[in-house]
């Protein structure tokens, strides 16, 4: 019996060489549109790389208080306590300079997402027929597990922080895609006729009425893609991107409990406070008196 | 004769991919159900013909599917015509193209939405505003613009609240204020007042009353409600399964009403009011001479003649617009025409 399955599983194991055709594309990729690849390996090197460097410019003393105060003044003293406490531990563990690589890398990685993904909303909530394209395409962005980005990144760009951001832009985009196309669905039809029944143009119509109405959508979409980023870039340490994901790494590999205790929890602190403070953002219109 | 303001002629639009063939149904004198069974297109609005005056409010009337939030958007094409003519100021704005359009909505025509449709992310001023600054009008003219309507609808306190802080009365009157900042000769209204209390409603009435005394417009309302549509219309414009099916003023809507639709309209309304003398003329005293007595002008209303006739033992004459005499009402005649109207409320 088992012969037979043992067959069966055997027979059908090649019937579709779905992975060897894949490995043809990306080969053939690289060997004809290498000059492609290069170019904007080189751009987002430039780009990622500008950022890390002002991020690592800013003294300490400076960017601490400077997150602080934000805290306070947006959300509460509380906030601005725990900013202050999460900060200083992230200093004392000395990883502060890992966390500033790995927020450059968020950051990049989630400007980069929001130059392709809001103009890809706002196309999708326009066209039916383009937000059937790209949906099941989100879908599978979102879903692949995130390491496999990195195979064909690393082999189009070779090891660093180009292939870490480039593979975060693909898995952190689908949020913000999705909610700046659903925040402009969501807009009433009486508010667009509005716009309409007063005279505005479409490019009126989209910057004055459409995208106002759907802020605080698209902003729930950009924290989303910020906390995917952050994730997807300590994933990326493994083709060299860098940053915290560099300690978790090595805590895996030496099976450093300590280690990897104290690098993930600067994970986790840079993400309650990208997170907290880019949400206040999204809710500032709700004003009292 | 006076010339139109807007003039529609043959208006149709039929949603859908195939109007052609629907449209000919039509014209074969299918109704809207049956062409919907055939074809799966549906009917808004039907062959409608209407002329509005200059300075007119002009409502149109129907139950919901009737067709008439479909034909006011057809005025200014938020609705696209499926075919027929729109003419306001010698144009047809059904063949305006799209710029045409955006500059004619921005300069003579206006609406207000049932759901005010007001842009939470700005104040009041720049909601009010918002008209004029989509036609390009430099800051400090339209603010001024927007205070002085804004003060028109007394709002002037409110101007630098949001929407979301002011009670749906005072989002209307904002409303309305955006519509009146770009000063248009055509205020089209989307059941406007039906989301607000009955209190409200007759408020925001008097006061489109009072703005229509200091400035005319010619204003088209869309209304379910009987009550409104008499208390606000010039003419009434009767509308069913997206087909007109009577136009006239409020005393000819309720004294000859054309089918047992326009009756319906009239249960739980009390119509008496709006009934004249001429209405109340008692048939038993045709050719009856009063003798002298005392005549009444033909437009006097109900309230008024009771008082007088009720004070009298022999009837009392009236008399048409040229002073000729009508006919008699005595006290009978005019009690039985109140009992006849009772019986709709």
């Amino acid at each position: 019996m088992s012969d037979v399955l043992t067959q069966i599983t055997d027979a059908t194991r090649n019937m579709l060489p779905l992975g060897s055709w894949v490995n043809a594309g990306v080969r053939w990729v690289l060997e004809h549109c290498g000059k492609f690849f290069d170019a904007i390996g080189a751009v987002v090197e430039r780009f990622a790389g500008a950022v890390e460097q002002g991020l690592l410019a800013i003294p300490v003393w400076v960017l601490v208080p400077l997150v602080v105060i934000i805290g306070t003044r947006r959300l509460g003293w509380r906030f601005g306590l725990f900013a202050a406490l999460a900060q200083a531990l992230i200093i004392v563990t000395g990883f502060w300079p890992q966390t500033m690589v790995t927020l450059g890398l968020t950051l990049s990685a989630t400007v980069i997402s929001l130059i392709f993904g809001v103009p890809l909303g706002i196309w999708c909530a326009r066209s039916n027929a383009i937000n059937a394209i790209v949906r099941p395409v989100l879908d599978f962005m979102q879903t692949m597990p995130a390491f496999v980005y990195l195979i064909p990144a690393a082999m189009l760009f070779g090891l660093g922080r180009v292939p870490g951001t480039i593979a975060t832009v693909i898995f952190a985009m689908p949020p913000v895609v999705r909610l700046t196309s659903l925040g402009i669905r969501q807009v009433s039809s009486e508010q667009v006729e509005a716009g309409n029944a007063f005279g505005c143009t479409s490019t009126q119509l989209l910057f004055k009425v459409q995208l106002p109405i759907a802020l605080p959508t698209i902003m729930a979409g950009v924290n989303q893609t910020i906390m995917m980023a952050l994730s997807m870039v300590i994933i990326a340490s493994m083709v060299g991107a860098g940053g915290l994901g560099n300690d978790v790494l090595a805590s895996i590999q030496r099976l450093d409990v300590g280690l990897g205790f104290e690098s993930g929890l600067a994970v986790v602190l840079l993400a309650i406070i990208l997170d907290r403070l880019t949400e206040s953002f999204g809710a500032s219109r709700k004003r009292d008196n | 004769m006076l010339k139109p303001k807007i003039s529609v002629n043959n208006l149709y639009k039929i949603f859908g991919s195939n109007t052609a063939k629907a449209q000919k149904m039509l014209d074969e004198g299918r109704t809207k159900d049956e062409v919907f069974a055939a074809t799966g297109q549906v009917v808004g609005v039907n062959k409608v013909s209407f002329d509005v005056n200059p300075g007119e409010i002009y409502v149109l009337m129907g139950l919901s599917g009737s067709g008439k939030s479909t034909l006011i958007r057809l005025i200014n094409r938020l609705v696209e015509p499926s075919c027929g003519s729109i003419n306001i100021d010698g144009m047809d704005i059904a063949k305006l193209s799209l710029p045409e359009l955006v500059k004619w909505r921005r300069k003579r025509v206006a609406m207000v939405f049932q759901s005010f449709a007001l842009m939470p992310h700005r104040n009041v001023l720049d909601n009010a505003a918002f008209g004029l600054e989509m036609a390009g009008t430099s800051r400090k003219v339209r603010e001024e613009r927007a205070m002085q309507v804004l003060s028109q609808v007394g709002l002037q306190a409110y101007a630098g609240k949001y929407p979301s802080q002011l009670s749906g009365g005072m989002q209307q009157r904002v409303g309305l204020a955006r519509a009146l900042a770009v000063d248009p000769d055509i205020l089209l209204m989307d059941e406007a007042f039906s989301a607000l209390d009955p209190l409200k409603r007759v408020e925001m009435q008097g006061l489109m009353l009072d703005l229509q005394r200091e400035q005319q417009r010619t204003i088209l309302f869309v209304s379910h409600d009987l009550e409104e549509a008499l208390r606000i219309g010039s003419r009434i414009a009767i509308m069913e399964g997206g087909n007109l099916v009577q136009v006239g003023t409020a005393h000819e809507i309720i004294t000859k009403p054309a089918n047992a639709y326009v009756r319906k309209f009239f249960e739980g309304v009390d119509t008496s009011r709006y009934l004249t003398a001429a209405d109340l003329l008692d048939p038993a005293l045709n050719g009856h001479s009063q003798g002298g007595g005392l005549c009444l002008p033909w437009s006097t209303t109900l309230p008024e003649a009771m008082k007088i006739v009720l004070d009298r033992s022999e009837p009392v004459g009236v008399t048409d617009a040229s002073n000729r005499l009508m006919g008699c009402i005595s006290a009978r005649s005019l009690l039985s025409k109140i009992s006849q109207e009772a019986r709709h409320v």
